[in-house]
């Protein structure tokens, strides 16, 4: 287990926006290939923003951010999408489908982006669709959709190339009890499967249920960092 | 209203691209319809109020005393029609030359025939001519000269060689005619007296009509003259008409195409700044509601979108008023200061309403989106988020999702559907750039084909001149206006024989020129004669055929008018008492000598009893020769004769280059504003698509694919409204360009009206691909760089 690199490499990382206090203080943080990390913390501790730093839709002020051997805060505007593309999946809060693409052709973005041939991805996509239990939604548009529902959707593209990490920003935030109950569950397979992933949430019960390892942040700066022991491990 | 006004300065303030297109769009459209309008009144002004003044002649005619005695012709006065006539006055036709040297003129120099006329007093009920200095001739030996002619002034002498005795007259004062009715006038009975000697009478007579608006009337007019007297009385006539025309030609041939700019213009100004204003409405929304909901009517929300155009809008006006008045300063020139009118400027009531009919047309385009602001629902305003309708072009959506490009082009292709409306006006902005680019093309080459066509001597690549210059009586010594007396000329024999035998020689012809009285024409008329094979050196026929044989001629359109005849006619050239009848076999393309040359062969001079030899000769060389060779070869052997060959080279027209560049301001100006229409269309889009954005940057879209995502969207549309505009601006030109021809009294030839040809063609509809794509680069640029986790914050 120690002999494995970590996945997620963060060294005395800052994020100051403006003149303000800074978002994120000197966070130095490491995660290993198969763990999941839940990221608790009240809000405007800098949960999304170190979310953002590892995704490389953010730099860092100062300190460095390395994911999978790649010094992700020295990519520039394209490497950081072709990085993005083959190592990240994101599922955010409030899904972030695009209204106007059906659900296959949503799922199917991150494959047309990298260039994948197309009859993988529609194999890939129809695959991932029907795992998570979708596939009949497959031509709907996500309008039409419950939020569960569409948080699956989002799920899927994120889980379409393949990625080194699942990044997921407040995945329940948005969901009533019963729809929360089933991402909680969905994201706790996909952990067991081997899947990476980070999670920010307010949610002790997310953290709890699917989480291996959980942080706190508080004003910027990790306050907790406990294993998660659950009993379904 | 100071909150009204405060949410106003926010809205233009806050959307400096949008103020920037509305500013220059109002601009440029107030410069081009400001400055049309300006030339077509300020340039009729000075001749209308000087005709006015004057109670100037609506008709000259001119009289063979052969056929009709005085008392006839005063009969006329009473012809249908006319409501004043002054003369009969005796009419000659004289060669002054210089006695007393001045500035531009020395002493001794030959001039060109004047129309001299007998005639009592300045003044009268028709032709009530200025005093410009000193006093009209009332006793014999005076003169009194036509002001903008001979460059004398009271106290100079002239002399008459040609007639026995050779008289001498003193210049006694300068009078301005408005109709040019004639060179230089002399009391009756000294008229009398110079016309004594066995040469026939001729005489003058001036008529105002009833009605002359037209040139059908003034025909008309003339027709009720010509029918009271014996066949063949009247020898020509000049209508007022034509010599407005040749007043304001110049300035009017600016007229259709500027005015075509400023339609345009003000055309794309109510698509612009439509465009903004529904733009603004759309984006806004939320604030319209919040705005609502804190007590704004929709009277205030209406005021406040409406004035948000009308401020720049103003602004633009202001500086159009300022540009067109500038631009007609040049254009203008001193087109005024031939009736003493000084200096010309656009007249202030254009500057007034030419702006205030732009800013009624503005606030029209900008009142129908603000009345959908002021008619929203206030909770739906507040309620419904910033992307409505998005359910638009789904199918089309999906249809392009299944082509085999990239997804990001994909995307693209797709993106024009979910805003059809923004799509459409889009797509009219780059059609009107289009129609302008091919419009302003096309002027383009039409004025390169009307320069290249316009002079006479510009044909072959050598020129060879023989050192005699204008043409006078042979043996007397030739002074041009201003200029040195002309060395000897070189024997044409000699220098054509030295082209024969010269290697590499293709073709050759001689002109020459000389100044004659031409029937029809007032003053003297410049002929320009022809000797050996000249067709490969013709100018541009428009009608008829060029010179085959003797007794023939060749006259532009203009010469036509000017003397109302018609190919077919005759012209009788007179020259000291000779007359020579030429038939008037074509009608030409060349503007040179106001386009009023006549082009004969040179057997026409030697019938008048002019020197018929060439004093140029306009040389072909054969394909492939090295000019620089062939030039000192030929200088070699023409040095003995003493005349120099050299390489063709013709000037160029001011009048063209001002036109020239005032076209390709216009069109640059227009295509631009074009452009930042479709920027401003893509600025809006992208900023509602802005989450979207964040969304596939997200997923891993790099910022070249965004840009060539946004490029895609905008590249279609772009083509498409491109291949519309084309041919719309081909038909423009075909309608204005024939309209500058005439306004200018000239008919352009067909290579200068169909200038368009296919691979152009080609070209110039890729040129709305072009604006598209230009338009469309800074804010695809901008939606590249977007912080994409920005854009997903803003839920
Ligand atoms: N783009 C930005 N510009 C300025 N300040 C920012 C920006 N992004 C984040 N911040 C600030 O950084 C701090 C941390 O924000 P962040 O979004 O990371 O908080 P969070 O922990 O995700 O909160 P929440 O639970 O509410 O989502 C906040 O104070 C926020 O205002
Ligand atoms: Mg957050």
């Amino acid at each position: 287990m120690t002999a494995s690199a970590p996945v997620i490499d963060i060294r005395d990382v800052s994020r100051t926006y403006g003149e303000g206090p800074p978002a994120l203080a000197d966070v130095t943080l490491s995660v290993r290939a198969g763990e999941a990390l839940a990221v608790l913390g009240p809000s405007g501790s800098g949960k999304s923003t170190l979310l953002n730093l590892i995704a490389g839709l953010d730099r860092p002020s100062t300190g460095s951010v390395m994911v999978d051997g790649l010094h992700v805060d020295e990519l520039g505007e394209a490497a950081s999408a072709k990085y993005r593309r083959a190592k990240i999946g994101m599922v955010f809060q409030f899904f972030n489908l695009l209204d106007d693409l059906t659900v296959t052709d949503n799922v199917l973005l991150p494959a047309q982006l990298a260039g994948m041939p197309r009859a993988e991805a529609r194999t890939r996509a129809g695959d991932l669709l029907e795992s998570l239990g979708i596939d009949r939604h497959a031509r709907a548009y996500p309008g039409r959709l419950s939020g569960g529902e569409r948080q699956r959707v989002a799920v899927a593209r994120a889980l379409m190339n393949r990625p080194a990490l699942l990044l997921a920003d407040e995945p329940t935030g948005a969901l009533d009890t019963a729809s929360g109950e089933d991402v909680r569950e969905l994201l706790a397979e996909l952990n067991a499967d081997g899947q990476t992933i980070v999670l920010v949430t307010h949610d002790l019960g997310l953290a709890e249920s699917c989480a291996t390892r959980t942080i706190e942040l508080v004003d910027g700066r990790i306050v907790r960092d406990v294993a998660t022991l659950t009993v379904n491990r | 209203m100071s909150a009204l006004g405060r949410v106003v300065r926010a809205g233009v303030g806050r959307r400096r691209v949008q103020t920037a297109v509305m500013i220059l769009t109002t601009l440029m459209a107030v410069t081009a319809s400001v400055l049309a309008a300006g030339l077509l009144v300020a340039s009729q002004a000075p001749f209308d109020h000087a005709f006015a003044q004057q109670h100037g002649a609506h008709l000259t005619g001119q009289f063979d005393g052969t056929k009709v005695t005085a008392p006839q012709l005063a009969a006329t006065a009473h012809a249908s029609g006319v409501t004043a006539a002054a003369g009969p006055f005796r009419t000659l036709s004289l060669r002054p030359r210089t006695t007393s040297g001045s500035d531009p003129l020395p002493a001794g120099a030959d001039l060109p025939p004047m129309t001299v006329v007998g005639r009592a007093s300045a003044g009268g009920p028709v032709d009530d001519t200025v005093l410009v200095d000193g006093t009209w001739a009332t006793r014999p030996g005076q003169i009194v000269l036509a002001y903008g002619g001979l460059p004398l002034r009271p106290g100079a002498q002239l002399t008459f060689p040609d007639l026995p005795g050779s008289p001498t007259l003193t210049v006694v004062g300068v009078a301005r005619s408005v109709t040019d009715t004639a060179e230089a006038w002399v009391a009756p009975a000294q008229a009398e007296a110079l016309t004594a000697q066995g040469s026939t009478a001729t005489y003058e007579m001036l008529y105002r009509f009833r009605h002359a608006g037209t040139d059908a009337q003034v025909a008309a007019d003339r027709a009720a003259i010509t029918a009271a007297l014996p066949r063949g009385a009247m020898t020509g006539s000049q209508s007022y008409l034509t010599v407005k025309l040749q007043a304001v030609a110049n300035t009017m041939a600016f007229v259709p195409f500027v005015a075509a700019f400023g339609v345009l213009g003000l055309l794309l100004s109510v698509l612009i700044i439509g465009i903004v204003v529904s733009g603004a409405v759309g984006a806004a929304t939320r604030r319209i509601g919040i705005l609502k909901s804190l007590g704004f009517t929709p009277a205030q929300v209406v005021r406040a979108y409406v004035a948000q155009a009308l401020i720049p809008a103003a602004i633009g006006c202001v500086l159009g008023v300022v540009c067109g008045d500038l631009l007609a300063v040049p254009v203008l020139g001193d087109a005024g200061s031939a009736y003493g009118a000084g200096s010309l400027t656009v007249p202030l009531w254009v500057d007034v309403a030419v702006p205030a009919a732009a800013l009624a047309l503005v606030a029209c385009a900008a009142l129908a989106p603000a009345l959908r602001a002021g008619r929203l629902r206030t909770v739906e305003a507040i309620t419904v988020g910033r992307t409505p309708g998005a359910g638009r072009g789904r199918l089309v959506r999906r249809l392009t999702g299944r082509l085999p490009v990239p997804r990001a082009v994909s995307l693209g292709l797709a993106n024009p559907f979910a805003h059809p409306a923004r799509s459409a006006t889009m797509a009219a902005a780059v059609a009107f750039g289009a129609v302008t680019v091919t419009f302003g093309v096309g002027l383009a080459l039409t004025l390169g084909a009307v320069q290249s066509g316009r002079m006479l001597n510009s044909a072959g690549s050598v020129v060879v001149a023989t050192g005699g210059g204008q043409q006078g009586p042979p043996g007397a010594q030739v002074v041009h206006v201003g200029g040195e007396p002309d060395a000897p000329k070189a024997d044409p024999a000699e220098v054509t024989a030295a082209l024969r035998t010269q290697k590499g020689t293709r073709g050759f012809y001689g002109t020459t020129q000389a100044q004659v009285s031409a029937s029809g024409v007032t003053g003297a008329t410049t002929v320009v004669a022809y000797q050996g094979d000249s067709s490969w050196g013709a100018p541009e026929m428009v009608s008829g055929a060029w010179l085959t044989g003797p007794g023939q001629a060749v006259v532009s359109t203009r010469f036509l008018r000017a003397a109302g005849i018609q190919v077919g006619d005759t012209v009788t050239l007179t020259e000291r008492g000779r007359h020579v009848s030429v038939r008037i076999v074509g009608e030409a393309f060349f503007t040179v000598g106001e386009g009023m040359e006549l082009l004969t062969p040179t057997s026409t001079l030697a019938a008048l009893g002019l020197d018929s030899q060439p004093s140029r000769f306009n040389v072909e060389t054969e394909p492939g020769t090295d000019l620089a060779g062939y030039l000192a070869s030929l200088n070699a052997s023409l040095d003995p004769t003493g005349a120099v060959a050299f390489a063709n080279t013709s000037g160029t027209s001011d009048l063209i280059a001002t036109m020239d560049a005032l076209v390709g301001m216009l069109t640059l100006m227009l295509v631009a504003v074009a452009g930042l229409g479709v920027l401003n269309t893509v600025v809006l889009d992208t900023r509602d698509r802005v989450h979207d954005l964040g969304v596939l940057k997200a997923l891993g879209m790099t910022p070249r694919h965004t840009v060539a995502m946004v490029l895609t969207s905008v590249a279609a549309i772009g083509l498409l409204a491109g291949a519309a505009g084309v041919p719309i601006g081909v038909a423009l030109h075909a309608h204005v360009t024939p309209l500058m021809g005439d306004a200018a009294g000239i008919t352009l030839p067909p290579s200068a009206i169909s200038v368009y040809h296919l691979p152009d063609l080609a070209l110039l509809a890729l040129g709305g691909l072009v604006i598209a794509l230009a338009g469309a680069l800074l804010p695809a640029g901008w939606a590249a760089r977007t912080g994409t986790a920005t854009a997903l914050r803003t839920e």
